[in-house]
């Protein structure tokens, strides 16, 4: 991506936070690009609100340094920084009407009547609420007061938007009619995205970049495709989206044995005789005649998900989840067959530490 | 027939509970009545009934000590409810920033002294003021009762501190406001009808209360329950009543007031929903 060439907005240096004994953030370092959509992606006590409020001014790092356009602004007190933020609960000011809401920080930067009228009511109409001024928080819905808390935001035109999981409390229908208005404005405005959510969809639909955390500790950065496709470590593959995580012994360049059969796959670089994590989406395991099959066994489960068929499939000793518009009742006998493109080879966890941690992750998640 | 006869019991049952329900009425209100009827009597003796007159009333209002015992009483609910008021807000913001331990001893702590006998807390007064040698006087009357009213206070403003959205006041920070006037804009008008509350019901305790004042205020000064009582000491005079009359009405009100707040501001709100 383009951003990567261009000059970092936002720096974190070395951050490491802890509330009490409890270590938060561990020497983290991240560069938001300019005009970026930068999702903070990982499960609950990840760190990832710790980080948005460090960004905002709401925490102080115990160590480290955030760097704002070339400006170290680690101390500074939120109300002097050029973000803004929307809150996960909204957090209107439920004794003032919309049109005050969204003035309220234009008033004290002391900009004149006719300007803020002019800029609420643009504010307004960029998130598809005209005329709402005069209304009171109360007496709207939660997708309106979400836009609402957006327009406030934005209508300060800050260089960058901290968004923490402002999309958590609205249904699932109008969850997805807002990311796509929030893509929308993200390219109106032409401004930096810093979003956090726990939602993994939500962040493959809207982010340019996807920061994927867990305990503390950056896992993988990259782009949705790219963390979706080539997951680092087994929690980022188990993390986002399904998939079968299994246990392999790499034997050399491009051919890797898996529960006793070998596949060719198209990695290299990993050694010979390597044990190391296989990953097979379920998507990508395809059902055939035994005979036809790399390896074969039998249907166990089956469940009809609208889209697809999601099956489980015992063979070799394993539970394969597959995800196929076609379908095989339970009990038939069937071949599996992966393409070698399909087949995304990782490196078994450094030490027994990081082994711990990932598990525990995937058991809280699961 | 089995009809009239279910009406029938269905009366009855009304009877029996409106009749029930106005026992309890006359049991709590026969006194107060039976005064407030007397301060109208023109008869000195309360055994018959001479007349309608407001003599006592008008009498009441030339009696200097009596007017001067109400200016008492009145400034020190005054000045003791807006002080205790200010205490107990910023009291209410420390202890919602407290931890849990602390913030659970401090409430426990601020909560005996509306328990306690109210005699007890008047003579530990007493002696407090003794030992630090404080003149007693209206001073002292005063610092008792900003001091009673203070829990009170907490009471009435911490469960809508509770309620409090502090995102609320971080939105603000975020949108460009200093701390103080984030809490002035944002966080005040949320905690509003508690400090008002808190405020009437102070200022209620403080025009109500005898005994505390009574071992605080030392020779000389009077406040309107302290006279009463040296003056039917004394035999009591028609005056006294159209007194306790006054303040039984001024007391009600101001409940009334209180209670009043939280049913006005749901109203309000159900307004701006439609």
């Amino acid at each position: 991506m383009d951003f990567f060439k261009t000059k970092p907005l936002i720096n974190l240096e070395n951050i490491s936070k802890s509330f009490g004994n409890q270590l938060i953030i561990d020497e983290l370092d991240l560069k938001i690009h300019e005009n970026e959509f930068i999702t903070l992606l990982g499960p609950s006590g990840c760190g990832k609100t710790t980080i948005l409020r460090i960004i905002g001014g709401f925490e102080t790092p115990d160590k480290g340094r955030v760097i704002f356009d070339n400006t170290d602004i680690t101390h500074l007190p939120p109300n002097k920084r050029q973000l803004n933020t929307v809150f996960q609960k909204y957090a209107l000011f439920s004794h003032m009407n919309i049109g005050d809401n969204i003035a309220f920080g234009l008033k004290i930067k002391n900009k004149s009547k006719d300007y803020i009228k002019d800029k609420v009511s643009y504010a307004l109409k960029l998130v598809n609420l005209d005329g709402f001024e005069k209304r009171m928080p109360d007496s709207l819905s939660g997708g309106q007061q979400q836009r609402i808390a957006i327009a406030r935001a934005i209508v300060n035109e800050p260089k960058v938007l901290l968004l923490d999981e402002p999309l958590g409390a609205l249904d699932l229908k109008l969850r997805q009619e807002m990311q796509y208005e929030l893509i929308r404005l993200k390219n109106d405005l032409g401004i930096t995205f810093i979003y956090v959510t726990h939602d993994q969809e939500e962040a493959l639909t809207m982010s340019d970049t996807i920061v994927i955390m867990n305990q503390g500790y950056i896992q993988q950065i990259g782009t949705p495709e790219g963390i979706y496709n080539e997951p680092e470590n087994a929690f980022v593959a188990d993390f986002i989206g399904e998939s079968n995580i299994i246990d392999a012994m790499m034997i050399e360049d491009r051919l890797v044995e898996i529960l006793g059969t070998r596949f060719t796959c198209v990695d290299t670089g990993f050694g010979k005789k390597t044990p190391v994590d296989v990953v097979i989406r379920p998507e990508d395991v395809v059902l055939c005649d035994p005979a036809e099959g790399i390896i074969s066994g039998a249907v166990s489960h089956l469940i009809f998900k609208g889209v697809h068929y999601e099956m489980e499939v015992t063979a070799c000793g394993f539970e394969w989840l597959v995800h196929s518009t076609g379908m095989f009742p339970v009990g038939t006998p069937v071949g599996i067959k992966v393409d070698p493109f399909n087949i995304q080879i990782m490196n078994k966890p450094e030490s027994e530490d990081e082994q711990a941690v990932s598990l525990e992750a995937l058991e809280e998640n699961s | 027939m089995i009809k009239t006869g279910y009406r029938l019991l269905k009366l009855y049952r009304k009877t029996i509970r409106n009749f029930y329900i106005g026992l309890i009425f006359v049991f709590l209100y026969a006194p107060i009545v039976t005064l407030i009827i007397l301060s109208f009597n023109d008869s000195r003796t309360r055994a018959k009934w001479g007349g309608f007159t407001f003599k006592w009333y008008s009498s009441l209002f030339r009696n200097e000590e009596i007017m001067a015992a109400l200016f008492n009483t009145l400034s020190i609910a005054l000045i003791s409810a807006s002080v205790a008021t200010l205490i107990g807000t910023i009291a209410c913001v420390a202890i919602m920033r407290m931890k849990k331990t602390s913030r659970t001893v401090v409430i426990g702590v601020t909560n005996i002294p509306m328990l306690n006998a109210e005699i007890v807390t008047g003579i530990s007064l007493m002696l407090l003021f003794i030992s630090l040698g404080i003149r007693f006087g209206y001073g002292t009357i005063l610092l008792a009762h900003i001091t009673f009213n203070i829990p009170y206070v907490i009471l009435c403003i911490l469960p809508k501190m509770r309620q409090l959205n502090l995102s609320t006041y971080e939105a603000a920070l975020d949108l460009g406001a200093g701390p103080l006037y984030s809490f002035y804009k944002v966080v005040l008008p949320d905690l509003m009808p508690g400090i008002v509350a808190g405020f009437l019901l102070a200022f209620t305790m403080s025009l109500d209360d005898f005994i505390i004042t009574h071992f605080t205020k030392g020779p000389g000064i009077d406040t309107l329950s302290t006279k009463i009582y040296s003056e039917v000491k004394k035999g009591i005079k028609p005056e006294m009543y159209a007194l306790s009359t006054i303040i039984f009405i001024s007391v009600l009100v101001l409940l009334w007031l209180v209670n009043r707040i939280p049913a006005k501001e749901a109203v309000q709100k159900k307004s701006e929903k439609h």
